[in-house]
């Protein structure tokens, strides 16, 4: 096989057996990186140099014995996560003169376990779009088709991984930004449990909605880097204090006994039509593997969207009040004071959609306002995340399409924000309760991928990992490449 | 609701985001319709619904009161566009506070 259709398990057989060295895998990776991302755009920053320094380290730590089962694997890091002495600029002109002055704590554990960071990868600017047509450096191409896009915001770590550029890359999930570009490039993402990733040093967008989690080709490597990412950190306290679990250690469960819910609201209009027949194909496979399958309600699905679009924001126009031209990043020429600083440098700064959120936001939060749209936001918050809990009474995991549609052509939707809202229907409310979900490459409508979602109760991301690896010993979609 | 010119200047300035001629009509179209979307949430009653401001019920977590930052100024100031002995410079404030004061 060739080296890079090989999985994370794959190539940590290799390495560990001295097949190949750490230095000749990411060489690999960077020759592939030189000669496919120019037609992808699919990285911001590629590190040749860091790469194979810290390739050559890993080397010494597997000859000396100390190697972890992901030592010398190179990974592509979202542009969203602080890397010390590296360009870090959340697909913003903002930050695009912004060398971060220290590690996020998932930078520092992939460091820890010997893992190569080749590249910081492209994506919507502050993580925020479902095309990756919002980045301040072009849009990233799809792999499968290079007119469409890959989905966003986490679309350079999606079509990175699906074009095989890197064998695993990061991402964050506001509102499906892990989910939507990876059914849409084919390839296994991760959303985990709101606080099961540290946010310490991941650039904030929407604080009580933001999660870190990985891309891979399979099931079981995403289990082995959510291994190392994710835990408690002192330094971001909405990390919660809980055990992690090895997330491989029940992959190999029959799925004999286990109870899967469809909601019909994931099934009506709005859905296309191809895309509802490979979803019930895939839920069909899965009742092969023994689960029961059984219909339940999520009744509150329509009220997502609009919720989240007060919520994100809402918190989104306090978080970015930081870029002021003063501590870091861009600042505008010649203020004449400091209000003009301050303007000048934001209006400037600032993409289209960024400002657009931000005053959504501030509208949604100004006096006489609140009460209407910041509370009752927060009011229907509840009642979709009730839902869910109503639904995890009777059922251990839910099912469903990732997104509405296949990926769409590049430009489709730039003029109608509300219609790119919608393409995160499905995904939306599993970060308003702070659910753990995950996509898997499902099949093809007109040779473009499809993705099947999986949305497990608080913490239960084992049992997302396992539905998903038995569904692919079965199926072998995720070995499809473009 | 339809937004006006009026009220997205306004907005913009409580942001503290200047907005060129150019995209002023794009935003008032699509702020209105983004605006539009949102009221849907009118649609369902929430009388005694208790909002949710995060997903978990979670109490923050508490440590000792030690300091646990080494001082990085220098390595901080870095990046940051215009610095002098340490400090971060930023044009005169003085003159413009009566200004400022009647904007909030």
């Amino acid at each position: 096989m060739s080296l890079e259709n090989k999985t994370l398990v794959e190539l940590s057989k290799d390495l560990t057996a001295k097949k190949v060295s750490s230095v000749e895998v990411t060489q690999f990776y960077l020759d592939r990186i030189a000669q496919h991302n120019p037609a992808l755009n699919a990285f911001i920053t590629v590190c040749n140099e860091s790469a194979l320094a810290e390739a050559k380290e890993a080397d010494k730590k597997i000859a000396s014995g100390h190697a972890g089962p992901l030592t010398g694997i190179p990974y592509a890091h979202k542009d969203i996560f602080c890397t010390d002495g590296i360009k870090t600029s959340c697909g913003s002109k903002m930050l695009d003169n912004f060398i971060a002055p220290y590690d996020a704590t998932v930078t520092t554990k992939f460091k820890e376990a010997g893992m190569v960071m080749i590249g910081k990868t492209n994506m919507d600017e502050f993580a925020m779009g479902s095309s990756n047509e919002n980045s301040f450096y072009g849009p990233v191409k799809n792999p499968w088709d290079h007119t469409r896009i890959p989905g966003g915001s986490s679309g350079g770590s999606a079509a990175a991984v699906a074009a095989r550029l890197v064998p695993a890359a990061t991402g964050t999930d506001t509102g499906g930004s892990i989910r939507q570009p990876a059914s849409m490039c084919n390839i296994t993402g991760i959303k985990p449990t709101y606080g099961r990733v540290s946010r310490y040093g991941m650039i904030a967008f929407a604080s009580s909605l933001d999660q870190g989690g990985p891309f891979a080709q399979t099931a079981e490597d995403a289990a082995l880097l959510l291994n190392i990412m994710a835990g408690h950190d002192e330094k971001d306290s909405t990390s919660v204090i809980h055990d992690v679990p090895d997330y491989t250690a029940e992959l190999n469960k029959p799925l004999t006994g286990l109870t899967i819910g469809f909601a019909k609201e994931h099934f009506a209009s709005g859905l296309e039509n191809d895309v509802a027949v490979v979803i019930q194909e895939a839920i069909a496979e899965l009742q092969k593997l023994g689960a029961t399958i059984k219909e339940i309600s999520l009744p509150n699905t329509h009220l997502a969207v609009p919720a989240y679009y007060v919520i994100a924001p809402a918190e989104c126009s306090s978080n970015l009040a930081r870029y002021d031209g003063v501590r870091y990043g861009y600042r505008c020429e010649n203020p004449k004071n400091l209000d003009d600083l301050y303007c000048r440098t934001r209006g400037e700064g600032f993409g289209l959609e960024i400002k657009r959120r931000i005053i959504v936001g501030t509208y949604a939060l100004s006096s006489g306002y609140y009460d209407a749209y910041y509370l009752k936001a927060q009011k229907i918050r509840r009642l979709i995340s009730n839902d869910y809990q109503t639904a995890f009474k009777s059922v251990d995991l839910i099912v469903g399409p990732t997104a509405p549609s296949p990926a769409f052509k590049l430009g489709e939707k730039v003029d109608d924000p509300v219609s790119m809202y919608l393409s995160d229907i499905y995904t939306i409310g599993v970060n308003l309760a702070g659910l753990p979900g995950m996509t898997i490459p499902a099949g093809f409508v007109k040779s473009l991928p499809i993705g099947l979602q999986l949305i497990a109760n608080y913490f239960d991301e084992s049992r997302l990992f396992n539905a998903a690896h038995q569904f692919q010993q079965a199926t072998d979609w995720h070995k499809k490449t473009p | 609701m339809a937004l006006s010119e009026t009220d997205v200047k306004k907005v913009a300035h409580l942001a503290r985001i200047a907005l060129s001629p150019e995209e002023l009509p794009s935003h008032i179209k699509n702020l209105s319709k983004i605006i539009d979307l949102v009221e849907q949430m009118n649609t369902v009653d929430t009388t005694g619904i208790e909002p949710m401001a995060h997903p978990q019920d979670i109490t923050q977590p508490l440590r000792d009161d030690i300091v646990t930052e080494t001082n990085q100024r220098e390595k901080m100031q870095r990046c940051a566009p215009l610095t002098e002995a340490g400090l971060y410079l930023v044009p005169k404030v003085i003159e413009d506070r009566s200004n400022e004061a009647s904007e909030f």
